[in-house]
Order: C-alpha cells, then structure tokens, then sequence
C-alpha cells in the first residue's frame, strides 16, 4: 500500500490562514480520494509560511474494479428504446443480457468499470483541490489565472513505498509536480529531492525547518519559558499570539530583550498591546512587582552573532513604538487630570456612532438620561450613574484608545482615576462593555450595572428603530450579545424591571430625536431635491440620498406609511440618470418631479409639530418595543435551555403576566421546576389537565364560561365537600405566597390540593345528569383551574 | 558576500536606482506633482492597468500632511521620500530581486532577520487593492511589498508586483540614525557635509505651520471642486480630436486634477475642517475621478487599447 506526500510550495502564507488550509487540504483530497474509490489508514497535513504540505498513509494502489447492472426494457421493446438503454448504460447492444423477471424477460446491461491507478486519481483530486481552495482571500500573480493565497511555486506530489517513490504526473497553469522542495529561505536554500514524507521530514530538518507547527509552538513555548525562568522572570501566556508567531517563522528563534526603564512606568496592559499588536512580542512579568519588564520576540533564524544584531534592531523598533505609546499615555493623563477629560466628550459630537442614529455624544446623551431613570431600579446613585455615563466613552477621544482600540474602558479607567473622579465612576468606564460574551463575568457594582444596562438597552432600542435586527447568522451590530448582556446583568443582580415600560420610553427617546433630524435634512435642505440638476452633482449626493432614503425609509415603515413611495422615488430616479445618459437632451422630469413634491408635501404634513405625530410615534413605540421584548424572551429561552430549563416551563411562565420583569419570570421558571420535579406535582399537573380538560369540553359544548358561583351546599359527596373545604383552606394561602413571590410556597400549597382533587376525580362523575349538580361540579373545576393557572399556565405544560 | 555599508541618505537612493536599472526597470523621474505616496505616480497607477508589459522603479517626494511634526519628531515627516518599483506582469522570482536590493544597500541576509509579514494593501482614494507584505528586517517595516490586483475598479491583468521602500526608516536603519533630522545627506566627509535636517529641517516647520494652520481652507476647497471639475470635464471630451483629427483621450491630463484634488483633501483634513461623515464622501468623490481616469487610460494606446478592436 503506497503512501501519499503533498507539499504546496508557495510565498509567504498569511499565519491566520496556515492552520485552516492545513485542514482543507487535508479533507479536500481525502474526500476526494474516497469518493474515488481510494481509501486509506491515515493522514496528517501541516503548514509552515511556505508551505502547505499532507502526507496520506496506506492508500489503495488502485481504485476496486466496480461491476454495476442495470435492469432495461422487455425484451421486443421498440428498438429505439433499446437503442437508448444501450447508450445511457455505455454498452453495445450485444453486450446486453437477457434475464427472466417477473413479467417475463428483460434486458440487462453489465457495466464493468475498472479501477484506476492511485496516481491518476491523485492528480485528479489535487488539480481540482488547487483550484478550487477555499482561502478567505486569494490572488493572481504575473500573466497567469490561477488563485493562490500568494504566488504558488512547485507542487511535490509523490506516492511511495518499499520498491520506491514515483512523482505523480501533474500540471496545474504551468506548475509541474516533482519531487523537489527547498529548505529555509535564507538557511538553506538549494532544492532537494524526497522519497517519503519520513525522508521529507527529516530533510526539512536538516534544511532549517520544522515542519509541525505544534512542534513549532511547543519549542517556541519551552525556550521562552525557560528563558524567562532563568532570569527569576515569567512569560505572560497567550495562546493567540504564540500560534500567530508559530505561523511566522519555519526556524524558531527565542530571543529576549529589555525593555527600556523610561517605559517601564506605561500601564502593564499598554506595554502588552504595544509589544504584541506591533511587534508580536510575548511580555516577561517580574512576579514580584507584577511589572512588564521584558519581551520576548522569535526570529526566522539563528545567526553567527547569537541574534546579537536582531535583538538590538527589535530592541530599537520598540524604543520608537513605546516612544509613542508613552507620548500618547502622557497627554492623555495630561487631558484627565486638566479638566476632568471634558475636551474628550466634546470631541465625541464630531464622531459618528451610526450614520442613522448619530454621534458619540448624542448616543452618550441617551445613555446617560437612560442611567439616571434605571439607577433606582439597581440601587444605584442616581446622580453618580448619570456622571459615569457622561464619562465611561470619553476615552474613545484618547490618542491611546485611537491607536489601541482593544483598550477602551480599560484607559477610561485610568483616566478617570487620574481625573480624580469617583472610584465608582472609574469602574464603570471599564466595567459598562461588561459582559461581553457568555462567559464574560457579570459586574456588580450598582454604578457600573447602571450604566452597562443603559448602554445595551441604546443599542438594543437604537438599532431597532432604525430596522437593523439581527437576521439569521448575521448580526453585525452584536444585539444578540447585547441582549443577552441584558438578561445576564438583570438575572445576574436581581434587578427589578418592566422591561416592556422601559424599552417603550426608550423607543420613545430615539424616535423623537430621529424625527428631529430627519425634518432637518429633509424639508429644510431644498438642494437635495433640484428639479432640474446636472449628473455630477446628482451623483455626488446620490451616495448620501441612497442612505438618506433608506433611513427615512425605516422610520417611516415604523412611524408612518409612505406606501413604498420611496421605493418609487429611487427607481424613478434612476430612470432619469439613465436617460440622460442615453440622450443629452433629455427633459422627462414630470414624473420625478410629481414624485419630489408629494414627497415634501406629506414630510411637511407629517413632520408639523403637532399631537397627532407624537401619537403616532406613542403607537410606533409599542410596537417596537412589543417586537424587542419578543426578542429578549428568545435569548432568555436560549439562555435558560443551556441552565437546563425546560421549554415548556419556560413557556408555561412566559405566558403569565409580568413576563418581561425577567427576575420575577426566572424564579417562576425555577420553582415550577422543582415542584414538577416532585411526585406532587406530576400528580397535581395531571389533576388540573383532567379538571381542565373536562372544563374546556363542557364549555364548548355548552357555550358557556363556568367560572363562579359554586355552592359547597350542592356537594352529594363527602369528597366534594372536602374538596370545597381544600380550596377554602389553600387559596389564601395562595394568594399570600404569589403577593409575596413566593412560588414555592404557592406551588407547596397547590400540592396539597393533590388529594382532595384525586378523590373527587375518583368518587364523583362530574357530568351528572342533574343540570345543577353538573353545573356546581363544572364551577368547582374552574376554581381548581382558575388557582393552579394564576401560578403558571399548567396547559404550556407538556406530559 | 558582505556589501560595503552606504554612508549617507542620498548613497541609499544611489545603488537602489543602480540595483534596478541593473535589472531591467527604467529608471523614472519624481513625478512633479503632489502626492500622498508613489503609488499615485501615474508610473504606477495608471501603468498598472491594461494589458501592456512595464517596468519602472523612481524616487516619489511624498506629503502627507497631517504627518507634521515641525521637524521634531525622530520619524515623522509631513515630507519625505518613497522609492517604487513597479513591474507588469510580476516576475516569479520578485521576492528574490525584492532581497538583492537590501543587500545592495547593504543589509547583510546572514545576520539579519527577514520576514515577509501579511499585509493586505488597499487604497480607497484610487479604488485599488492588492495583497502581499510589510517586509521586517528585525522586527522593523522596511518595505510593502503587494501583487495589485485591482486599480481604479479595473482587474489588474497582467498583474503587477509593486514595492515600497520607506526611504528615510530604511536609510536611519541601514546607517543606524536615531533621529532623521541628524542623518547624513551626502557623504559625511565631504567638504560641505550635509544632514537631512539641514536639508530640510526649516521646510518641515514652515509647511507644519501652514498645514495645520494658516492654508486657506475656503480657497482649498473651491480649488477641490475645480480641480474635480476639470477632470470631469476632460473626460468629458470626445476622443477623435477636432483640430487633428487623431484619437486623443486625455487620460494624463485628466488624472493630474485627480491627484491635486487628492492632495487638496489631505490638506483639507490637516487643517481638521472635514468632519468624519464628510471624510468619506470626499474619498469617495476623489475615488470617483480615479475610477474615471482608469476607465480612460484603458481606452489609450499605453493601456492596450487596440484600434482594430474598436
């Protein structure tokens, strides 16, 4: 059984892609093999910079011969019948074999198709893999069509075993398969042949390359570590960044360097950055002071100086990067403490947040009004949240955050402290991204609470009103992260909530501010809309009208109904442009300019400042903010299921009033699923289904609610009569517990409602032929129903 | 093996005009026009395109002015210089070459440490972008290395290899400088020794003070829309020429006011007038004429136009 060696030998490979096209590769041929009849035992792919390489053990010389029959018309059928069986099948028509079957006797075609050799096989499967190679990005070079990652140099394409290694017959746009490669590009770079991927292997080897990019890491991991141990240091771990340099080199090199003392002040994060986003150099913490005080950088090669020359040139880039990080940190600090970085929030009005929902500042604004009213529900200093709120972006505007923006909230803190602000403020800079993925730890500070809630629900609510929900897997703006911070910051702190009331004000925030802008741009800006114009300047604006429409577009489907006017506009438009293309004296404007004016006619009525457009947007509001909660129920259901919460029962609590107080929905959801976890309340969950269902019946039939008036006098029965007496006895007890939210204690009374239920179920038919004991025993049962649903609507129930 | 280290700034620029000559590009003037980066020479921008083989290397003066630091700043420049080579259709062996020119320059390969680090380049003024490198030599960008595979909207077929060699970062390397102001100009010994500060130290200050504060915004922006204008408008003209009767599209003349109004931008965004929503709108206006002009380069002799296929 041979084995298969590929090596793809190309320019520099970007390290993000290595490990990928590793495993392409890998599946690509290998379904490609199977798929052609070659199975194998094993195989392996690897990547360095240069090259892509895979090595399949144990693949089958030949592909099986392959025997297919084929059953065809009755034998006398129309010749041309046959004639066209014949040439499906591949077969000559005296080929054919005739069979008996059940309606009599039949033609057969046997196709025999004989296995190919591996190696035909092989070049199929890799010219098809090499042009069809799902890189995230790929290129031409010189006067070929072939894409690549970057230039492709050699294919190495052989099948090997004992009696030796025969190079597979393989061209792909001029590229030649061989069973050349090369080593290091600068250590050793004369082209040699292999015979296996052991002598492949070996041979990198020796050429100044290793071929794993594990082995790679792990070396690169070790020396680092063992370095910076010998100095009494340790290496600051960061699995990102090591496979990163993993990708970057054939031939590590660990090297380690000081960084200068002028710098070693920078905040430990600053140095971090700096080191790794600029020069992918892993950071050297002392233990003892928790400084930064060395790096450590891996070179593509050993020299005859020991990399004397190269650690000395990093060393020299560093000084200058750090330079800069220090001369950004130090004016910074000098904005902070100055005037408590107000310049900074200024700034923010000439940044834009979104093109549709305005600048930094107008989001902080809304942010900031947002903390104040949410600050009592989490026990927050009002006056502290709304100063937090004010300040938690301003570090957007520092040169730190512009040339680091992974640092955001993080400088704001150090900012803020400098400023002097309170402690709590400070925190919040930092802690309102908070919690950012699923596994993100919730704050807990009130102030920073606040204002984490705040900043999700002005996305959350922005986004919605300007139309940019999430859509299947796309969600460019994280609302699903945004939401489920929401539901994490709420849960996680017990906050007490409406959130439906509070999102409506919210929709109410933003529409009213659009509504604003929008007048603005739209009535007042007459140039926008020319009724005559020439094409450059149509052009110009034609990106900004493009958006602007789109924008008006949203809020109107939301606000009011422009019956697809816009649509109508933008195509009439187009028209125009083209037809002036077409014909330089072209005037049809009629229709566009019928279109402009009853655009600005009804922008006009609509956007007077009177009550009628604040009910509208009252309306728009609650429908925005009935479609949001639906939103935040499904992360909720999604978030509860990966707790073990069953679906049911989430249900079963989502259909109960004040289901969008998530605390209150959450402890519902937990208590009902104790209590269907007892033996109590199975059996009770049956008694209500059997009183409900016998319920629902009777009313169907009889048209009519049962729902009062029955009379403990009417009880034939002494089950009856206890059931009355239960009843009488648990639902005050009840009503007490739910008041408190005590769904435990309200489900433990419910529980014991189990055997009287059971008994009356068992000693009385409740469809009695006396229409008054009927009627008495039916508003019986709707007590039972009308208790057990004020708990949890029991129907969502499944089982 | 080793090559003599060069003495001075002006030694660097030298054997890389040597280095390329050597190799077949030809040698190319300055363009004499403004310009962020040698890639808008039209050498490169306009050469890109079209079916035609090409193979030039220059030295492009470069502004970017929001880069001004009053000659003070160790490596920041509102002015300074780029060398290029551009060559249609890229060569295999383009890394190889890329490699003697630092070696010419005197970059020893035997102690250095060499990486090819993934950059994908693009440019949003010219409506191009390519992919390739940042080249390292011990953890410093000393060149962009990029196979252009669209200019102006345009496939690039051929498609060529560009470089970019940051000259005063790779000189201040190569001669060990630690601020670009104290860097040897000419030969530091001879008879009048000059430094790259006092060459252009005073030019640095005078242009910071009147790029960040004293250029007449109201006149750059109505030169902007001129200079926009105008391209429009030459490209506007038909081919044939009425007084020659020949077919003269104007793509040159018409990709000059596309630079200017590029570099009139830049100025704009200097002086801090043009707010972040406009940004875009002007990049995109100036992309526009770059796209524009492309579309009548092809349309040229120089850009494999063809009569006969007309």
């Amino acid at each position: 059984m041979p084995d298969l060696l590929i090596e793809l030998f190309s320019e520099e490979i970007p390290a993000r892609m290595q490990k990928r096209a590793g495993e392409d590769l890998k599946k690509l041929v290998t379904d490609g093999l199977v798929e052609a009849g070659l199975t194998y035992a094993s195989a392996g792919a690897f990547a360095t910079p240069r090259r892509l390489a895979l090595s399949v053990e144990g693949l089958l010389a030949r592909s099986p011969d392959l025997r297919e029959e084929r059953k065809g018309p009755k034998v006398g059928a129309p010749d041309q019948a046959i004639e066209g069986f014949c040439r499906g099948a591949g077969v000559a028509r005296d080929a054919l074999q005739v069979r008996d079957d059940k309606k009599g006797q039949v033609y057969f075609a046997v196709i025999d198709r004989p296995g190919r050799p591996a190696a035909e096989i092989v070049a199929e499967v890799l010219e098809k893999t090499i042009r069809t190679f799902p890189w995230p990005k790929s290129m031409r070079w010189g006067a070929g069509s072939l894409r690549w990652v970057r230039p492709l140099h050699s294919i190495l394409c052989i099948l090997s075993d004992e009696a030796g290694a025969e190079t597979v017959p393989l061209e792909v746009d001029g590229i030649t398969a061989g069973n050349m490669t090369k080593g290091h590009r600068f250590m050793a770079p004369a082209a040699f042949s292999v015979s296996s991927f052991d002598d492949y292997r070996a041979k990198l080897r020796r050429a100044f390359v290793l071929l794993d990019p594990e082995e790679r890491a792990n070396h690169i991991w070790t020396d680092a570590t063992n370095a910076a141990f010998a100095q009494g240091l340790e290496l600051v771990e960061d699995a990102g960044l090591l496979a990163e340099v993993a990708g970057l080199v054939e031939w590590p090199v660990v090297l380690m360097g000081e960084i200068g003392a002028d710098f070693l002040d920078l905040p430990p994060e600053v140095l971090q950055t700096s080191m790794k986003e600029h020069q992918k150099f892993f950071s050297v913490k002392n233990p003892k002071t928790g400084r930064i005080e060395r790096f450590v950088t891996v070179a593509n090669r050993e020299t005859a100086d020991n990399g004397a020359t190269v650690l000395a040139g990093n060393q020299k880039v560093l000084a200058a990067r750090l330079s800069d990080a220090k001369f950004f940190w130090e004016n910074d600090l000098r904005i902070a403490k100055g005037d408590k970085m107000a310049p900074w929030v200024a700034q923010l009005e000439n940044v834009t947040f979104h093109a549709k929902l305005g600048s930094q500042a107008a989001r902080i604004a809304r942010i900031a009004a947002l903390s104040g009213e949410i600050a009592p529900m989490v026990g927050a200093d009002a006056a502290l949240a709304v100063e937090a709120a004010k300040v938690a972006k301003a570090d957007l505007s520092s040169e730190m955050v512009y040339e680091f923006p992974e640092l955001q909230g993080l400088m704001g803190r150090y900012y803020a402290d400098a400023a002097g602000l309170p402690a709590e403020v400070a925190a919040a800079c930092q802690e309102h991204y908070s919690p950012l993925g699923p596994s993100d730890d919730v704050p807990s500070a009130p102030v920073s609470v606040t204002v984490a809630l705040a900043d999700k629900l002005d996305t959350l609510t922005g986004f919605w009103a300007i139309d940019e929900k999430p859509t299947g897997s796309k969600d460019p703006y994280a609302l699903r992260r945004a939401a489920l911070g929401v539901i994490r910051l709420v849960l996680g702190n017990g906050v007490r909530v409406n959130i439906a009331s509070q999102l409506q004000s919210d929709f109410h925030l933003h529409l009213s501010g659009v509504r604003y802008d929008v007048k603005e741009t739209f009535v007042s800006n007459e140039e926008w809309w020319p009724g005559d114009f020439d094409e450059p300047e149509l052009k110009r604006g034609a990106v900004e009208k493009q958006d602007f429409i789109v924008f008006t577009n949203s809020v109107e489907s939301i606000v009011f109904n422009f019956d697809g006017l816009s649509d109508r506009f933008i195509s009439k438009r187009q028209e125009v442009i083209e037809g002036r293309k077409a014909d330089p004296h072209y005037d049809d404007y009629d229709q566009y300019n019928e279109l402009v004016d009853e655009i600005r006619l009804r922008a006009n009525s609509i956007w007077s400042p009177e009550a009628k457009t604040q009910n509208h947007i009252q309306a728009a509001s609650l429908s925005l903010a009935t479609d949001l909660l639906a939103f935040f129920h499904d992360r909720l259901k999604v978030h509860l299921r990966d707790e073990g919460v069953r679906h049911d029962v989430i249900d079963a609590c989502l259909a109960m009033p004040g289901n969008d107080d998530l605390v209150l929905l959450v402890k519902r959801a937990e208590a009902l699923t104790a209590f269907l976890g007892t033996e109590d309340g199975t059996n009770l969950l049956q008694g209500f289904k059997r009183a409900n269902n016998i319920l629902t019946q009777a009313e169907e039939k009889d048209s009519v609610e049962y729902s009062f008036g029955a009379e403990p006098k009417l009880a034939e029965d002494a089950s009856e009569t206890a059931l009355f007496a239960a009843l009488d006895a648990e639902a005050p007890q009840i009503a007490a517990a739910m008041k408190a939210e005590d769904f435990a204690a309200a489900m433990s009374a419910l529980a014991r409602l189990r055997a009287p239920i059971d008994a009356f179920f068992e000693a009385v038919q409740v469809n009695s032929d006396n229409a008054v004991i009927r009627r008495n025993r039916l508003n019986l049962l709707s007590r039972i129903r009308t208790l057990c649903l004020g708990v949890a609507d029991l129907t969502k129930i499944e089982g | 093996m080793a090559v003599e280290k060069p003495k001075s700034f002006q030694e660097i620029i030298l054997r890389l005009q040597a280095y390329w000559a050597a190799r077949g590009c030809a040698v190319m003037q300055p363009y004499d026009m403004e310009v962020g980066a040698g890639t808008f020479h039209p050498a490169t921008t306009l050469r890109a395109l079209g079916s035609k083989s090409w193979a030039a290397a220059y030295v492009q003066p470069s502004r970017r002015p929001t880069d001004g630091r009053y000659g003070e700043n160790p490596n920041r420049l509102q002015h300074y210089y780029q060398y290029q080579v551009l060559i249609k259709p890229s060569p295999p062996d383009l890394q190889a070459l890329y490699l003697g020119s630092l070696e010419a320059i005197g970059i020893d390969m035997e102690m250095h440490d060499i990486r090819f680090v993934e950059d994908d380049w693009e440019s949003p003024t010219l409506g191009a972008w390519g992919l390739g490198w940042e080249v390292w030599c011990d953890g410093m960008e000393v060149s962009q290395f990029t196979y252009f595979q669209q200019v102006g909207g345009h496939d690039c077929t051929p498609v060529s290899g560009e470089l970019t060699y940051g000259l005063e970062r790779l000189a201040m390397y190569v001669l060990g400088i630690d601020h670009v102001m104290e860097m040897p100009y000419n030969d530091p010994q001879a008879p009048i020794a000059l430094s790259y500060g006092d060459v252009f130290r005073q030019t640095e200050e005078e242009y910071s003070r009147w790029n960040f504060d004293v250029a007449n915004t109201e006149m750059l922006l109505k030169h902007f829309e001129e200079a926009e204008a105008e391209c429009e408008a030459i490209l506007a003209q038909a081919h044939d020429d009425p007084k020659t009767g020949k077919r003269i599209v104007m793509a040159h003349p018409a990709y000059d006011q596309c630079i200017k109004a590029s570099h009139i931008f830049n100025l704009l965004d200097a002086r801090g007038v043009i707010s972040v929503t406009e940004r875009q709108a002007y990049i995109g206006r100036v992309r526009a004429l770059a796209k524009q002009c492309a579309d009548a380069f092809v349309q040229t002799e120089a850009g494999g136009y063809a009569p006969s296929a007309a």
